[in-house]
């Protein structure tokens, strides 16, 4: 089923999508520092952001078109269990709070950029930096692919047939981020915000005013997943899984490389720990928008998009607002989601590139690249980044577009003894480290390869049956838990064992992880 | 310009605080009922949605206790 297509809904949409656009051009000539064209400049914006452009920034960042999309989507096809996003989101602040300190801190001290820039720098070795860049780099691309699931639901709500417009969103997208970097999403994420903060706010009065309170809407959710065999409630057999699920994406979610960069770019360690406390509020909005989930079985929304037999889930938000919104407010709503998938998918695709262009092209391929030369591949490579996830969204049929965030995190969380662990000792060995990401990694992708779905026999979801392994039981567990637990194991236990071995230089000192800005803000 | 070492925080116990939030939101056996609930709005949904305003209380008192004195 296609939706009509409505003219004055795409008009609305295509405007603001016009006005963002030139906010993403200006940008390039906002607080502009010495020289656009560097890691520095490009990618960090100066590293000059305080702490209201910080918190739009990783807001944006953090909470992106998934939240809008996926997570209702998940509540709304299986009950409970997509409310995980609250408790990680809960989580996520009060474990990294010191830990992103301490990175600001010794990421200005030593000008590293990237995650893998520090590991260089403190564990010595090459090798394992490496690792740390291409686990970053591809835990990442299918993120900012999951971006784009959020405006093709809203291209399909509106009734437009064809990929034609992702790829000119994403075109256009790319030629703002080439010109400006970090800065134009930094400039558009305040603009996206404001939109969902009222499309937020007016939808969880106004929705379920319409349909007759919050106790009629949890009433008619239940009724209508108790069809499908979930519920409002948990059931015992997902404990382990529900928490499993949001323990470990908090865990992930500062190593992801776009996380990373939204730390670095800060001014100072205060803005960073800060924002730790600023950030919750966006988790507040996360719970509501979730909630849009039950509200769309309340209103009897069917889904549109995707094929007959597996409709496509994601499109219940922007199907529900057309049908509960007058269409000049659905219209806002749906640029609202539209732009909220731009800000994230920019700051990834840069932060990628960074990544790329720091740790890959340079040591391997260029090792006496200009800085200039640096920030140029990482502006190329930015573009090829986003052209690459359209590529990948408009070949790929998805039915949870969440199981892609959740893959992303089983793969990203693999580098987090070498980083998180890093920045607190220096007692692991760094071949102990390289050997536990290998087993990590090695045992995460054999479970997600032997996890089957509904539409797919592998890499189905990251969610782990232990009856896959013969067990008479329904419990699951998040797949990268288990994984990074096998990774510190093997870290832990070798690193005694390879004592005889070489340690890496460490060019970093106990003071640096606990630097204020004051010392860097001398150099020029 | 050499960092000199942070002064040692006269109330550790102040971190506990980071924990709380953690504990009261990632154990589903704490909270998975229907009642009681607050505007039709079932114990689930609103406990952990009210821990969200907690967590960012308890990041901010952390912050403010771990803060240089300027």
């Amino acid at each position: 089923m296609t939706p009509k297509f409505n003219s004055a809904e795409f008009g609305v949409v295509v405007a603001m999508f016009a006005i963002v656009t030139v906010l993403g051009f200006v940008a390039t000539r906002w607080r502009r520092g010495t020289s656009l064209a560097t890691v520095e400049e490009w990618g960090l914006g100066g590293r000059r952001f305080g702490t209201v452009v910080t918190w739009f920034l990783l807001g944006g960042d953090l909470y992106t078109a998934y939240t809008f999309v996926a997570v209702p989507a998940l509540l709304f096809g299986a009950g409970a269990l997509g409310f995980f996003a609250v408790p990680y989101t809960i989580a996520v602040f009060p474990l990294v709070m010191f830990v992103a300190a301490r990175l600001w801190s010794v990421c200005h001290e030593h000008g590293y950029a990237t995650a893998a820039d520090f590991v260089r720098g403190r564990h010595g070795s090459a090798i394992l930096a490496l690792l740390v860049a291409i686990t970053g780099i591809v835990a990442t691309l299918p993120y900012i692919a999951l971006q784009l699931v959020g405006i093709k639901a809203v291209i399909e709500a509106i009734g437009i047939g064809g990929d034609w417009p992702l790829w000119i969103a994403f075109a256009v997208l790319a030629a703002y981020t080439f010109t400006s970097g970090l800065r134009a999403p930094a400039l558009i994420a305040f603009v996206k915000d404001a939109l969902i903060y009222i499309m937020v706010i007016v939808a969880v009065i106004y929705i379920p005013y319409k349909l007759g309170g919050y106790d009629v809407v949890f009433h008619r959710a239940s009724n209508a997943l108790a069809a499908k065999g979930a519920g409002t409630l948990l059931s015992s057999s997902q404990y382990l899984g529900y928490s499993t699920l949001a323990l470990g994406s908090a865990l992930a979610l500062f190593l992801y490389p776009h996380a990373v960069t939204g730390v670095v770019a800060a001014r100072s360690r205060d803005v960073v720990k800060r924002n730790m406390a600023l950030l919750p509020a966006y988790s507040l909005m996360l719970g509501f928008i979730a909630l849009l989930g039950y509200m769309a079985l309340a209103a009897g929304v069917k889904p549109v998009g995707g094929t007959k037999t597996a409709p496509d889930n994601n499109t219940i938000v922007p199907v529900l607002f057309n049908t509960e919104f007058p269409h000049w407010f659905a219209a806002i709503a749906f640029g609202a989601i539209a732009i909220g998938a731009l800000v994230p998918a920019a700051i990834m695709a840069i932060a990628a590139a960074n990544t790329f262009a720091r740790d890959i092209y340079k040591p391997y391929f260029r090792p006496n690249a200009s800085d200039r030369e640096e920030g140029l591949v990482s502006q190329i490579v930015s573009v090829v980044l986003k052209l690459g996830a359209v590529g990948v969204i408009v070949g790929l049929k998805l039915t949870f577009a969440l199981e892609f965030q959740l893959i992303g995190g089983v793969v990203v969380i693999e580098i987090l003894p070498s980083v998180v662990l890093g920045l607190y000792t220096r007692w692991y060995h760094r071949w102990a480290l390289v050997a536990g990401w290998i087993v990590g990694m090695g045992l995460s992708v054999y479970m997600l390869y032997v996890t089957p779905s509904k539409t797919a026999t592998h890499f189905g979801s990251a969610s782990f049956a232990f009856s896959t392994w013969g067990f008479h039981t329904s419990v699951t567990i998040w797949t990268g838990i288990v994984g990074v637990v096998a990774n510190l194991v093997v870290a832990t236990a070798l690193t005694p064992l390879l004592s005889r071995l070489p340690r890496g230089n460490d060019e970093t000192s106990p003071a640096d992880y606990l630097k204020e800005e004051a010392a860097a803000m001398a150099t020029p | 310009m050499s960092g000199e070492p942070r002064p040692r925080l006269r109330n550790r116990w102040v971190l506990v605080l980071l924990l709380v939030p953690l504990v009261a939101t990632l154990i589903p056996e704490f909270y998975n009922f229907n009642a009681p609930s607050i505007g039709g709005m079932p114990f689930f949904y609103w406990w952990q949605l009210l821990w969200v305003a907690g967590v960012a209380v308890c990041v901010a008192v952390v912050y403010f206790a771990t803060r240089r004195a300027r």
